[in-house]
């Protein structure tokens, strides 16, 4: 059985800043080593941005937890330089199976377009997923990069004040001040940090519970997403098969509302139901069990002075469509470049703003996504019971009822339309790659487009001359030269039907403004605009 | 050959669920059924076609009837 989430990997060791005679004061403070304070901290480190990373424990991610990473979150973990063992070692997936009672309904496939770095899901399990993080973590610092990750770290305390936020911390060796001049909170669902700033966390609770079974076994079951409604060994309910490295598997089964969670989590009784899904045939053993509620709420914004909410502790979602973990990675992704810029002098502290702003607008595309999963597999009401099942009748034999089968949405993106920081678009262009939107990969003859992009503003000229560098205002602005003619795929992406443009993207690989042509001063223009130095 | 076209035809088919189900929200049984009976009826005189009524009753009661599964819209 593996045991990685049972050894400690970041050990509570004293820090100097727990002799100092004053509180010392950092740049930035993260609360929470979980995916997203971990990915937010390696962000912050690349950038030479000293931070210093706090967490009660010291330990991976008890259980698999979070699973599946989606195509863009790993783009991300590629400008962290941690997505390709994550690759290596997830399962990658593309096929998801439908059935109702004992017959497949439908099957469908993901990203169907070639012709990009990277898969649409891998399945990893949250410990991994956290080790190699820390792994990363380690590396920078071996090579000086400034993070410190503090084990055994209790946040204790939390208070703003105009240019800094003080706490207190409690360690196996007694309590210790810090000062920092912006606090990142990825302390989860439960944050402390939020409750103790007395911050709202509105949403509505879904009464049904789930049981997770990560159950180890030798099994031919093809690397698919399965998902049954109403099957003989849950009847009333639904249940999922999912893959993950190592031969374990994720099954899930809905129980309902009114349980009792101490005999449903008693292993004979997980073990029942497992031999009733599996048969009695099947040898297996059990990794990991636990009941799972859920609510979808958020928080009214993501920034309160100088404390910015990210993940979890910022938003919450049902776990269908894969969007907590992964919301969090864009969350921290949209951040980091615009504390680099505020921290740095070079952009104004509105700045932040936006990234509350475009981050509601993300969490708010999740939780009315991952609120019409639920819906529909958990229906509420007598005539939404009706409707899904009607679905689920027409579903088998006509393709019109199975895009009406939700039972979980494929985690895209979000665009960031109506954002204080997009300029300009061009009309002709693709788009899907308007202004707010994430850019996408194509190949290049030597590797993939997203492996030039990031960490700077960039302009992107296709088929377009443009100078090679301009600057404003102490921000940079570094040109990626393609040509369309020898970049055919990445041309028919980016151009659509014109013969060339220009795209200002953001260090996030967001996309600011676009034009058919290079104009110095329509560039410059849309820098500030993306840097709120308007 | 039955003209009832039983391909996607919606466009973002999630809002169209989300709307049909906010009609019911908080209404009765009685109340959601004849929502339902005034709904059928609009969208078939909007239709018209009593060939493609016909194909639509026929699929409702037996999903998977050969005659208009069979079909390619």
């Amino acid at each position: 059985m593996n045991k990685i989430f049972e050894t400690p990997i970041y050990e509570y060791a004293r820090s100097s800043d727990q002799d100092a005679v004053a509180p010392v004061r950092h740049s930035v403070v993260v609360v929470g080593a979980g995916p997203v304070g971990l990915a937010a901290a390696i962000d912050l480190a690349q950038q030479d941005i000293p931070v210093v990373v706090l967490d009660d424990n010291d330990k991976v991610s008890f259980g698999s937890r979070a699973i599946c990473f989606a195509k863009r979150p790993l783009e991300i973990l590629d400008r962290l330089g941690c997505a390709q063992p994550m690759v290596d070692k997830g399962v990658v997936w593309d096929t998801g199976k439908v059935f109702r009672d004992t017959r497949q309904i439908y099957g469908f496939e993901l990203l169907p377009e070639s012709e990009h770095h990277r898969p649409a899901f891998i399945n990893l399990q949250q410990y991994y997923f956290e080790e190699f993080l820390v792994r990363r973590i380690r590396e920078l610092q071996a090579a000086g990069k400034p993070v410190d990750l503090r084990g055994g770290n209790h946040l204790a305390a939390v208070g703003q004040h105009d240019t800094y936020v003080s706490l207190e911390i409690d360690t196996p060796e007694g309590p210790y001040n810090l000062e920092a001049e912006w606090l990142i909170a990825c302390d989860g669902a439960k944050s402390a940090t939020r409750t103790m700033l007395g911050l709202d966390f509105e949403g509505r609770v879904f009464e049904d519970n789930f049981l997770i079974a990560d159950t180890i076994m030798e099994a031919d079951f093809p690397t698919e997403r399965w998902f049954w409604f109403d099957p003989p060994f849950n009847r009333g309910q639904s249940a999922l098969l999912h893959k993950q490295p190592d031969n374990v598997w994720r099954i899930d089964f809905q129980l309902g509302w009114n349980i009792d969670r101490e005999e449903e989590l008693k292993p004979e009784n997980v073990r029942r139901r497992l031999r009733a899904m599996l048969g009695e045939e099947t040898k297996f053993e059990l990794e990991w069990t636990s009941i799972y509620t859920f609510q979808c709420c958020r928080m009214e914004k993501f920034r309160y002075g100088r404390v910015l909410f990210a993940g979890d502790a910022a938003h919450q979602v049902s776990p269908f469509g894969a969007r907590g973990a992964n919301s969090g990675l864009q969350d921290t992704d949209n951040l980091v470049w615009k504390l680099k810029l505020v921290l740095d002098g070079k952009a104004p502290d509105a700045l932040l703003d936006s990234y509350s702003d475009e981050r509601v607008l993300g969490a708010d595309e999740n939780l009315l996504n991952s609120t019409r999963s639920t819906d529909f597999i958990t229906p509420k009401s007598e005539a939404s019971r009706n409707f899904r099942d009607a679905v689920l009748d027409l579903a088998e034999a006509y393709d019109f009822a199975r895009p009406l089968v939700n039972t979980g949405r494929l985690s895209l993106p979000c665009i960031y339309d109506g954002s204080s920081l997009n300029g300009p678009d061009c009309a002709g262009l693709p788009p899907n790659l308007r202004p707010g939107a994430p850019a996408v990969d194509a190949p290049l003859a030597d590797g993939w487009l997203l492996e030039r992009l990031g960490n700077r503003f960039q302009l992107l000229a296709i088929g377009a001359p443009a100078p090679s560098d301009l600057e404003d205002g102490g921000i940079t602005v570094e040109t990626l030269k393609v040509d369309a003619a020898a970049n055919q795929t990445l041309a028919r992406r980016y151009l659509g039907d014109e013969k060339a443009a220009i795209y200002l993207l953001r260090p996030d690989q967001h996309v600011v403004a676009r034009w058919r042509e290079f104009d110095r001063d329509a560039v410059i223009a849309a820098l500030k605009t993306a840097t709120a130095r308007v | 050959m039955s003209p009832l076209n039983t391909y996607p035809n919606i466009d973002r088919p999630d809002d169209f669920y989300a709307e049909l189900l906010a009609l019911h929200e908080g209404r009765s049984k009685a109340e959601s059924e004849l929502i339902n009976s005034r709904l059928i009826l609009l969208l078939a005189n909007h239709i018209g076609n009593r060939q493609v009524l016909s194909a639509a009753m026929r699929a409702a009661l037996d999903p998977g009837a050969k005659e208009v599964a069979d079909t390619k819209a």
